[in-house]
């Protein structure tokens, strides 16, 4: 494979992704791009692979076939004059830089703070120093609603407030892309709104891509730029929102959302 | 038959010399727990590592210690090590020997805390960029720890208790100094029994305060 510099090449770029489990197909030969400021969702049914789509785009996961490219940079590979050679965790640690993740499970350090929380990427990955980091992680903790609750544990805040807490996280870095894994999924219903709210005026405000998987079809609809349709490991239709959310044309889709409609 | 005689003076007039036997006691109790907890971590990290030669020979060693009698190791360290020209004073022989013995079963200990961290835990530190190091100490370590406390707790009342064995070989621990008063004016009664009322008086307040550890409702857990 020679490494042309591609023009149009996109932020997040994958090509011919495959992952297996044993028998199970997770994920067969997926190629998938979202461009610089892109939001993309991807909705789908459980098991459709969507979940490990987001794995492998940050690295979680490694694929057994394809590659993935993130801001130009492989993130298994390395480019030589002779084409691509397989690199290792070390490597992928300073592409994975470029990729932030919210999880479903918020997964919060439980024995720290909200603002430690924040600050731990700020001081141990950028090298700031404690008193900006602090600062810094307080305009971010500002900025998703939680100003009051700075020195709260996790354990102390609303599953909502501690999305939201692991949003203001994953934001310090400042991502390029930023993957969200069904970040309402583990939320009490009356939860839900605050973080879709705080996801919905990040998407609008902000220059980051995104790629979203979501089971909210109003929310994806709202903030989306594209949509892609998830099943058996593929990608069964893909286009804005207004296509596959309203007229979709492939069959799997229309009965994925009669279903979800219908909950 | 000689009849049992409880002479409440006599008791008294040895608690001064017992005491003496008490701070040997808990120093090396405290030192020997120190290099348990330190050794174990060590023994944890090259198991985690898995280093060729060296995780499978540690392995074997704490595999050796664990199936081994305590005494048997401590006669080891304090009459073969010295003609091997490594001599130190029986004090610190019998804190290494209950270092060495207990480090193993911290191993154990550390081991399954680390384990049952949640996976979250792992891939959050590694997306946020934290460097190895810092997951360890700032992550995953405080956490680990905080939940196996109690069984730490465990191993400092197991040694405690253990440190009678360093009688055995000259340490005039509380039980030895016990034994020596014994010894001189032949009454055993009454320095076996402060004794023995000691060593269950420290055992059952610390397994109280362990129990409560357990149970607390720590917001930080």
């Amino acid at each position: 494979m020679t490494s042309v510099p591609d023009a149009s090449a996109a932020l997040l770029q994958m090509r011919g992704v495959y992952k297996s489990y044993g028998e199970r197909k997770i994920l067969d030969r997926i190629d998938l791009d979202v461009q610089a400021r892109e939001k993309v969702a991807i909705i789908g049914p459980s098991g459709s692979g969507k979940t490990t789509i987001l794995r492998i785009a940050i690295g979680l996961v490694k694929p057994d076939a394809g590659t993935i490219r993130i801001d130009g940079a492989y993130l298994w590979h390395e480019e030589t004059q002779a084409g691509l050679k397989p690199a290792g965790e070390r490597h992928a640690r300073k592409v994975r830089r470029a990729v932030g993740i919210v999880f479903q499970q918020f997964n919060l350090f439980p024995h720290m703070t909200a603002i430690e929380n924040v600050r731990e990427p700020l001081v141990h990955a950028l090298g700031l120093s404690r008193a900006e980091g602090d600062a810094r992680a307080t305009d971010l903790l500002t900025q998703v609603g939680l100003k009051d609750h700075l020195t709260k544990h996790p354990a102390q805040l609303s599953g909502g407030q501690q999305q939201r807490v692991a949003i203001a996280r994953s934001l310090a870095l400042q991502p390029k892309i930023m993957l969200f894994d069904e970040v309402t999924s583990a939320l009490d219903p009356e939860l839900v709104g605050e973080v879709l709210r705080v996801v919905r005026d990040l998407a609008h405000a902000s220059d980051m891509s995104m790629l979203i998987v979501t089971h909210e079809m109003a929310f994806a609809a709202d903030i989306a730029d594209r949509v892609l349709m998830f099943d058996q490991g593929q990608i069964v239709e893909e286009g804005p929102p207004a296509q596959v959310l309203k007229a979709p044309q492939n069959l799997r889709t229309r009965k994925f959302l009669r279903a979800v409609l219908e909950r | 038959m000689s009849g049992f005689h409880w002479d409440w003076a006599f008791a008294w007039s040895i608690v001064p010399q017992l005491a003496q036997g008490v701070v040997v006691t808990v120093i090396a109790t405290a030192t020997g727990s120190a290099l348990a907890f330190a050794l174990g971590l060590i023994w944890t990290f090259v198991r985690i590592a898995q280093i060729r030669l060296v995780t499978p020979a540690v392995w074997f060693f704490v595999q050796f210690i664990r199936g081994t009698p305590l005494l048997i190791q401590l006669y080891f360290l304090f009459y073969v090590l010295p003609t091997w020209g490594l001599s130190v004073s029986a004090l610190a022989t019998g804190v290494i020997g209950l270092g060495l013995f207990f480090s193993a079963y911290a191993a154990e200990i550390y081991r399954a805390g680390i384990e049952d961290l949640p996976a979250g835990q792992w891939e959050a530190a590694l997306t946020l960029g934290l460097p190895v190091r810092r997951v360890w100490t700032g992550i995953i370590l405080p956490q680990a720890i905080r939940a196996v406390l109690p069984m730490l707790g465990n191993i400092v009342v197991n040694m405690f208790k253990q440190t009678a064995l360093l009688s055995t070989i000259t340490v005039l621990e509380l039980l030895a100094s016990g034994m020596a008063i014994g010894q001189m004016t032949y009454r055993f009664v009454e320095p076996l029994t402060l004794v023995g009322a000691f060593y269950f008086a420290v055992s059952y307040l610390a397994a109280r305060a362990l129990r409560a550890l357990e149970t607390r409702d720590d917001i930080r857990a």
